[in-house]
Parts: C-alpha cells; structure tokens; sequence
C-alpha cells in the first residue's frame, strides 16, 4: 500500500520535502532577524553612509553633492590639526593604557592579598571603585573645580610648600595634555582593577605552593606565575582599552575642548569640530573613517588574542 | 507532538516577520502626515526655551494659545541649548526639521542656506502681518529668516564691595577707568583678580561676549560691506587693550580654558570684580550669593568715545521650518509669541527684552537691576556682528585661537589679526 501510494504520486511527494527543507532552513533566519535587521539599521547603514560622505562633496549642507575621491582624505591627513590631535591621541591613549594596567594590577594585588582582613579589603575596594561610579560629565566637573588655579589641589601643594604660585593644570598648554590623561587615568583604572582582580582569583594555589616549594622569592613568583597566568586577561584589556580611550570624547569636550591652543585636541574632538562648528561633514567623515580604520587594526589584533585562547 | 512543534514554530517564525514588517514599517513612517482627523494640525515646536523659563510657564503660554486656536496643537519638544542646536543641526540636514524652531542668531546663516528654514517676509505678506512692531529681523539677502523674541544684554557687571575695597569710587566707563580699577581690585588679595576672560575653545562664545563688545562698545566693527574687517585701527586697540589687561596680570589664571559657567562662578564667589555677562545670569547670581552687593554698567569705551554704545546681545530668535506642511498656521503662532502681550509675558519671565517693540516687560516684581539694565538698553545700540554670519562659531574659534597666541606670547597682534582676517575671508570672503 504503502509503495503503490509513493508510486502513484511522486511529483507531490518530491516538491513537499524541498519545501519543508527550505522552510526550516529558514527558521534560524527567522530567529536571527531582529538582530540581523537592528544591527543593519543600526550599525551598517551608518557606517556606509559615513565612508560615502567620505567621497563626496559638501554633503549634508548642500543637496546635490559630487564625488570627490579621496579629496577629503587628503584634506585631513595634511591638516596640521589633525597631525597634531593624532600625536596627542596617541600620547593620550598609550599612557593611559599603561597607567591603567599598573594602577589596575598593583590595586588588585592588594585586593587579593591574604595579609589584610577580609572587612579592610572590602573598604578598601569600595574606594577604590569609587571613581568607576561617576559618570564622565561627573568626573569632568569634580576635576575642573580641583584642578582651578584657585582650587584644592593648588591649594594643597601651596599649603605643603611644594608650589610657590597656583598652577593652571588645565589652562597651561605645556599641562593640559598631563592633566586630561590624568584625569582620564583616574577615572579608568577600577574597571582593570576588578577585571584582573578576578583573573588573579582565579589563579590556583598550587602554582604559588610549587612556586615556593622550588625556593622561589615573592618577586618571583610575580614574574612567573603571576604574570603569565594574567598574560591573556591582560592583553585584551589592555587592547581593549587602547581602543576606548581613543574614543574619549566627553571629558575632553568638558574639560579642556581641545584647547589651550590645540593641546588637547584629540582626533574625536577635532571630528566634532569639523561637523558641528564647521559643518563640513565631508572631511569630518573622512576624519571618522580614518580614525575607524585605526581601531579595527586594534580591533583585530584583540580578534586574534581571543582566538588564540 | 513533532507535528505541534513545526506548527509551534511557524507561528513564531509568521509573529517574527509581522513584527519585522510593523518595526520597519514604524521606521520608515517619519514622513506620516501631522493632520489628524477632523481638520486639526499639530505643531512641533523646538526650542530651549522651556529649559531656561520657570517650570511649566512655557506650556501655560502655548495652553493660552491652543484654547485661541482649538484647531492648532503645539507639541512642545523643550531641551538644553546644546541639545537643541545638536537637534536641530541633524533636523535641518536631513529636512526634518519640527515646524517651528527656537534659533540662535548664529545659527541663521547656515540653515538659510541649505534651505531649512522658511522666508519669513513672504508669510508676513501673506498674513498681512504688521512687520513695523518688530524691534529686529534677521535678514539674508533681504529675506526675513529670524524673528528675536526675546533679547538678553551682555552688561558689564562690577561687585561693589571688591570696588569699594580697592578705593575706586566710580564705576569704569572708559578703558583706562576700567584698567585702572582691574588693578586696584587684584592688588586687594592673591586670590582676586579684576576681570574674567573665558577663552575655552569647546564653546568660543567669550570672542564674542567678553572680547569683541570691547568694539562695539566704542561704536567699532569687525566687518567692512559684510567682509571681514580685522586688521582695522579698532579691532587692534581692542585685542592690544586685552593684552594690556593680560600683562597686567589683572586676568582671573586659567582663562585660556575657561568656560562662561567658571566666569559667572568666579564673580559670584568674589574672585574677580568685573564681567562682562548676560543679564540672564542676574537670578542665579542672587540665588547662590544673596549678599553679593554688585551693579551693572554700559560696557566701558575708549577714552576718547562719546558717540552712541553698542552693547552685544544674544536672542531667543524664532523661525519657521521650510518643509512644514502647515506654514500658514506656523506664522500664526509666531505672530502670538510676538504679540504685544505674549511677548511682554515671555520677555518678563525670562529676565530679558521685547523683541516687539510696543511690548515692555514688567519689572514691578523684578530685581531693580532688570530696570536699570533696560534704561542701559535704551540709550545703547544692541551690538552682535556674528549674528547671521555663516560658520560663526568657527569664527569665534579661529579668533580664539590667535587671541590664545597673542596671550602667551607666541605671536603678534598683528600676526594674530592677519591670520584670523586670512582665516575668516575664506568663509565670508
């Protein structure tokens, strides 16, 4: 029965199996389509609107713009401004990064220490996470009041005798840059705090016992347990935040505004300029892709880290 | 129950794409019409107005207008000053911009050039509107952009007790008056200085407010025929008397970064004796300091100056959006916000001027001061070259940065001239 029935329509039974076959092919697609259709709109179309600006002429402000080739791109990479907010980003990013590792790690070490009680870590953790909490407008306006020639700290090194006239931090152009990143140091350093925090959690006791047992000293141990075992947490944080930093726009904006004569100026703030107070969108974008550019070379050597774990 | 689950998940997979269909359909409806049924239009209304007026005082202003209009809705969309232009910027280059904007002078130019917002003088012949009770217009080519509401003065504000202090008797009304009471107020204590200059890049409006109402004051101008005019014998006095006052030493430290906010706070807490600052400012200042003793004065002028003052001023501007369907009742309620009574209203709660010219505010509850500051007003000749300027925050900036030059001694005022002057005829050359 069962044959004669398969025999006596074959054409139905071979177009349904396709059509089911396709159609659960389909179901994951279904699924997946909220994201696909946010991370389009969202994430894509921008994107490739802004590398299409890139090209073109005077869009945006005006209605019929003209392909431009690589005019914009050539536009920015010889104005000495961008150069200029280039070299501070990169200034401003690397010792950022840096700062943030030796702060975050030393921090953690103590967090994790066995000599102090488990009541005075856990005080000593929430101060040192305190700065995490603010929000970036927070932390500007909490350092500009510190910072002012008139303010705490001036008044504080005066009172200790370390300075003889106030200081302008952030009005100085030889102190402006040291004084952002600084600022910038102060607000980041808790988030490599706790991620190495858990990293150093993690490290098992036998290490350090076989450590010791071999005659090792604290140092050491440091160096060959210690670092190696954080080498991966280390590395995508410290990628990670090279990447972050260099997008710091807020308490740049808040701050300093690039300034005092351009010191500050950092490749995010001189794209803002360009689009909001210049309204040439055109080298603004290509500023932006440029900049897009830089972080995905970051970007992937973090892919690749991951990866390889 | 392998039959249920397909079935299961056709049904998800049919509610997933309905759901992508309206979400898609919900992005790409921005262009819906405004009108609703039975003939009535909404207005959208942008401006950051609300943010800076008493608590609900903007909405009773729109309720009175939309019980005069039954068929008209205004739909508020109030923010910060910043937010506001950030909005607005994106509304106007991408044509969707709300139907009628709050605008800043500066802003003008720009949006009238690509097309943004309407030619006003057309609605007002259309309207048969009545364009002489208007104290100003913003005009490009002729073309009516901008109507000032409201207006703010920038005054010079000096605290009497610091002046008393240093034994200057009379407040400065000349620039050496006003040197000369800079350094005997600086000479009172290490933390006080005579004057507060905010140089900050991010928001270059201290060129405008703090530096070029030097020139004004003395009946100067930074432009010549619409073209930049800076390498003029006014503008250098101006920018060399600002040196002088740096090389004094009688400049409150960090003016390079500082921003309007830090000057006000400055002065307020009576760390520098002199400022030039909006009117605007006047409550805040009583607020955080009610026994602060200060006065406000006519911006000093040169020594020699006896003509008319020019004193800058910012607006509270309105304008109408070019691609709003409903011009016509866009106007109608512009021609509320500026009629006598309304804009009386409007201009006494927000501490500022009419900007119809039969309107006057009501200072019988007001601080005295917002009196004295009218009559200033008055006999002055309202001052602000950047407005309706193209790119004007920019050449605030550009200004900036040389006048920062010029200050740390890296250049020359005439170098700095030179350049700024270079710099700006390449915009309104």
């Amino acid at each position: 029965m069962t044959l004669l029935a398969s025999k006596a329509a074959p054409p139905v039974e071979q177009a349904a199996p396709a059509r089911k076959t396709l159609a659960r092919r389909l179901v994951p697609y279904g699924y997946l389509s909220p994201t696909i259709v946010l991370i389009v709109v969202l994430m894509v179309v921008p994107i490739v609107m802004v590398i299409s600006y890139s090209f073109r002429d005077n869009v945006i402000v005006q209605e019929n713009s003209v392909f431009a080739g690589f005019a914009n791109y050539t536009k920015v990479l010889t104005d000495p401004d961008f150069l200029v907010a280039m070299k501070n980003t990169a200034i401003f990013i690397t010792v950022s990064m840096v700062a943030h590792l030796v702060l975050g790690l030393a921090f953690a070490m103590m967090l994790n220490t066995q000599l102090l009680s488990g009541v005075t870590k856990a005080i000593f953790r929430i101060v040192y996470i305190l700065p995490w909490l603010f929000t970036i407008a927070v932390i500007a306006v909490i350092w500009r009041l510190l910072l002012d020639p008139s303010g705490v700290i001036n008044y504080v090194l005066h009172s200790l005798g370390l300075i003889n006239q106030s200081v302008n931090w952030l009005g100085d152009p030889g102190m402006a840059l040291w004084a952002v990143t600084f600022i910038n140091i102060w607000s980041g350093y808790p988030f490599f705090m706790i991620s190495l925090l858990a990293g150093l959690q993690g490290i098992p006791n036998d290490l350090y016992e076989a450590a010791a047992v071999d005659g090792t000293n604290w140092f050491q141990r440091f160096v060959h347990v210690t670092l190696p075992q954080l080498r991966p947490v280390i590395i995508s944080m410290a990628v990670l935040d090279l990447i972050w930093t260099s997008q710091q726009f807020a308490l740049i904006w808040m701050t300093t505004g690039g300034g005092p004569l351009n010191t500050t100026e950092m490749l995010s703030t001189y794209t803002y300029k360009q689009a909001f107070s210049e309204y040439e969108f055109s080298t603004a974008s290509a500023a932006a892709v440029i900049v897009l550019l830089l972080t995905m070379v970051l970007a992937f050597f973090y892919v690749r880290q991951q990866r390889e774990r | 129950m392998a039959v249920r689950s397909t079935r299961l998940k056709r049904v998800i997979g049919a509610v997933t794409a309905a759901t992508l269909v309206a979400f898609v359909a919900a992005c790409g409806g921005g262009d819906s019409d405004d009108s609703s049924a039975g003939g009535d239009v909404t207005l959208e209304f942008a401006q950051w107005w609300g943010a800076e007026l008493p608590a609900g005082e903007l909405d009773k202003i729109v309720n009175d207008f939309t019980t005069q209009n039954p068929n008209i809705k205004i739909k508020l969309i109030s923010a910060p000053y910043a937010s506001t232009k950030q909005q607005l910027v994106t509304g106007a280059a991408s044509k969707t911009l709300p139907d009628v904007v709050g605008l800043d002078g500066a802003w003008v130019n720009d949006f009238a050039k690509q097309g943004a917002i309407a030619d006003m003088s057309k609605l007002m012949t259309d309207a048969n509107y009545d364009s002489s009770q208007l104290a100003s217009q913003i005009q490009l080519e002729g073309k009516t952009y901008m109507i000032p509401v409201v207006n703010f003065v920038y005054p010079l504000f000096v605290n009497k007790d610091l002046l008393t202090k240093a034994g200057v008797a009379k407040t400065p009304s000349t620039r050496t008056e006003f040197l000369d009471a800079a350094k005997k107020i600086t000479a009172t204590g290490s933390d006080v200085k005579g004057w507060a200059l905010p140089l900050d890049t991010a928001v270059p409006n201290g060129i405008q407010n703090d530096v070029m109402s030097w020139l004004w004051a003395s009946g100067g101008s930074m432009l010549a025929d619409g073209k930049p005019a800076l390498q003029t014998a006014a503008v250098k006095s101006t920018v060399e008397y600002v040196k002088s006052l740096n090389d004094a030493g009688v400049i409150a430290p960090g003016s390079l970064t500082m921003k309007e906010q830090d000057k006000v706070e400055k002065f307020t807490q009576g760390q520098v004796g002199m400022m030039i600052d909006s009117l605007a400012h006047v409550t805040l200042i009583k607020k955080n300091k009610p026994d602060l003793k200060f006065e406000i004065a006519a911006i000093p002028a040169e020594d020699s100056y006896t003509g008319k003052r020019g004193i800058p001023y910012a607006s509270w501007g309105v304008g109408i959006s070019n691609s709003t369907k409903h011009k016509a009742e866009a106007f109608k309620f512009v021609s509320y916000l500026m009629s006598q009574e309304t804009n009386a209203k409007l201009a006494t709660l927000a501490n500022g001027f009419t900007g119809n010219k039969n309107a006057e505010p009501d200072f019988s509850n007001s601080d005295p001061l917002f009196k004295e500051a009218f009559e200033i007003y008055k006999q002055s000749t309202p001052a602000n070259e950047f407005v309706g300027l193209p790119k004007s925050e920019d050449l605030m900036r550009s200004f900036d940065e040389q006048l920062q030059l010029v200050l740390t001694g890296k250049t020359s005022v005439d170098d700095a001239l030179a350049k700024s002057q270079e710099s700006w005829a390449s915009v309104i050359g």
